[in-house]
């Protein structure tokens, strides 16, 4: 019940925003493909308690998958949703072998290194990938062969949304099921499960190539949306930035996702525009204020509240 | 009367464990068989829990043989060792302190059913599932308790549920370490009423300080001393060695 009401305040929120600022749509389409990659990194830390500050690699990986496919292949949207994914759930498949037999800080920086490996790989076959210069030539083919990308950005913005909905169904049946539950009990204690005979190693692959794919699908999305690969896809502030959204609004509640990068996103555009040089002092003012006050993150604001006015009877 | 070699239950042969020069299994043969209640005894440092982690597969031994109703247990992973019948509980409790006493419950349920690497329909509507959890909140007497989450729990409490959670693998061999670890002694009774009341033909190694709760409930008393087995009796016999009362039972009843 609850999450129905979650699916349709979402909803809501996603038209009011279409209608009330129709000359951004470039930026909340953006907004929504950061609320995919931060709901790809709740799923490994918020759930399953995984380190990470390298998930660009799965949004890079996705990202080029996509625009070479674009490029040398075909310009079906979709299509080009799926290399992404399959590039996304690839790299994490792989780097997630080495990286989930190391812990905590071991595993924080491995997940670095593998983003940056991939940046330099890119770097080094500029050919291919056009390199610091970018990759261009992306043009999205209409969706299905019906709807065609506008140059204002309506269609892509609804088709971002749409994406987002099908990834949050998704992650909601998923977090759900057992498969789920099984996540967050390997985050609250590796060693019980082992003791009920939970092949913990094994659901950690799964859970980070799972991840690995929504990243991809973020990735291809920002490819086709922006019609540019460049090098910052990789960008380890890309990682870093999404995990401080994540915070803001609360881990391990897919909701929270959401809530942080809107907000982020949000404080970040309007304070950049008001004042170019200290942005950054209003954002980090943010983040310590919510973490102090609240934890949880927002999405425990509610309860917080409630707590702070039962107090004085 | 449980030593007939019918092979049956966990049995362990001179099984050896040294890290580098030091020695922390020396030598230790026991069985388990269906029905046991053994007590497993001995001071700090006596290899108590190393011996736990040998068996569970958690350390390997560096000699000796693990048999389990004949069958060789050593190459078995731990998941592996529990999906043959081997379960533990923790002398520190290690629950899924966020979730409740039902997901506890639920989880090890599952994973017995081998569905936790379902990733679709909810893990809280099977109907089976769900009467097992409640059958089991029953027995522990904590049928008030299943939605609250464990770490609001008395630490009693979260002792049963800690045993409530390896029952729930359906295991034929059952080591408890040390389930009443830092109970106060007004809940004690409750763990030695949980221990009794485990299905009869399950094998049940108990790992424990409290030497009330061990003449309560084992029928057996192996002693560990050093990494080695100092002697194994019958509750009556191991309060009357000498040996015994000297290097243990002195402490604390002297």
């Amino acid at each position: 019940m609850r999450d129905i009401t979650g699916f349709a305040l979402m909803v809501l929120a996603a038209i009011v925003t279409f209608y009330a600022f129709p000359y951004s749509l470039a930026f909340t389409t953006r907004v929504v493909i950061m609320m995919i990659f931060v709901l790809s990194i709740d799923l490994i830390q918020g759930y399953t308690g995984i380190a990470t500050l390298g998930q660009a690699a799965m949004y890079g990986s996705g990202a080029y998958a996509a625009g070479l496919f674009a490029v040398h292949v075909s310009q079906a949207p979709l299509l080009g949703l799926a290399v992404g994914a399959l590039a996304g759930g690839g790299i994490a498949f792989v780097s997630s072998l080495v990286l989930m037999r190391a812990e905590g800080l071991t595993q924080l920086m491995l997940t670095i290194a593998v983003a940056e490996v991939l940046r330099e790989v890119a770097n080094k076959f500029s050919a291919f990938t056009g390199g610091s210069d970018g990759l261009s030539g992306i043009s999205p083919a209409p969706i299905l062969g019906i709807w065609d990308f506008d140059f204002v950005g309506k269609v892509g913005y609804i088709y971002a949304v749409a994406v987002l909905l099908a990834v949050m169904v998704f992650l909601k049946v998923l977090t759900s099921s057992p498969f789920g539950l099984a996540l967050q009990g390997i985050k609250d204690s590796p060693a019980r499960m082992r003791a009920i005979g939970t092949p913990v190693m094994r659901r950690r692959i799964a859970a980070y190539t799972i991840s690995g794919v929504i990243a991809g699908i973020a990735g291809a999305l920002a490819a086709q949306s922006t019609a540019l690969v460049s090098l910052s896809v990789y960008d380890f502030q890309l990682s870093a930035e999404a995990i401080i959204m994540l915070i803001l609004g609360g881990t391990g509640r897919l909701w929270g996702a959401l809530i942080g990068t809107a907000i982020f996103m949000s404080v970040h555009e309007v304070a950049a525009s008001v004042d170019p040089f200290n942005w950054l002092f209003i954002i980090g003012a943010l983040v310590l204020a919510v973490v102090y006050a609240v934890p949880q993150g927002l999405l425990g604001l509610p309860a917080e509240l409630r707590r702070l006015v039962r107090r004085p009877q | 009367m449980t030593g007939v070699a019918t092979g049956k239950g966990l049995e362990v042969r001179g099984l050896n464990k040294s890290f580098g020069g030091l020695v922390v299994a020396r030598d230790i043969s026991l069985r388990l068989a269906p029905g046991d209640r053994k007590a497993l005894i001995g001071p700090n440092g006596a290899g108590k829990s190393t011996f736990t982690n040998l068996i569970t597969g958690v350390l390997q031994p560096s000699s000796g043989t693990l048999t389990f109703d004949g069958r060789d247990i050593r190459p078995l992973s731990e998941a592996g060792r529990v999906k043959a019948g081997i379960a533990r509980t923790f002398q520190i409790t290690n629950l899924f302190k966020t979730m409740t006493v039902r997901d506890n419950l639920r989880l090890p349920i599952l994973e017995r059913l081998g569905r936790t690497a379902r990733g679709f329909r909810r893990a809280d509507r099977d109907a089976a599932v769900e009467a097992e959890v409640d059958a089991l909140l029953t027995q522990f007497r904590l049928a008030d308790m299943g939605g609250r989450v464990v770490s609001q729990l008395a630490y009693g409490q979260q002792r049963l549920v800690e045993m409530a959670m390896a029952l729930a693998l359906k295991p034929r061999v059952l080591i408890l370490d040390e389930p009443a670890a830092g109970v106060p002694s007004s809940e004690s009774p409750l763990i030695a009423e949980a221990i009794a009341a485990l299905p009869q033909d399950l094998a049940v190694l108990i790992i424990e300080h409290d030497m009330n709760l061990v003449f309560k409930v084992a029928n057996r008393i192996i002693v560990l001393v050093a990494g080695a087995i100092l002697t194994e009796g019958t509750p009556a016999e191991i309060s009357a060695d000498p040996r015994v009362r000297d290097l243990y039972l002195g402490a604390h009843h002297g």
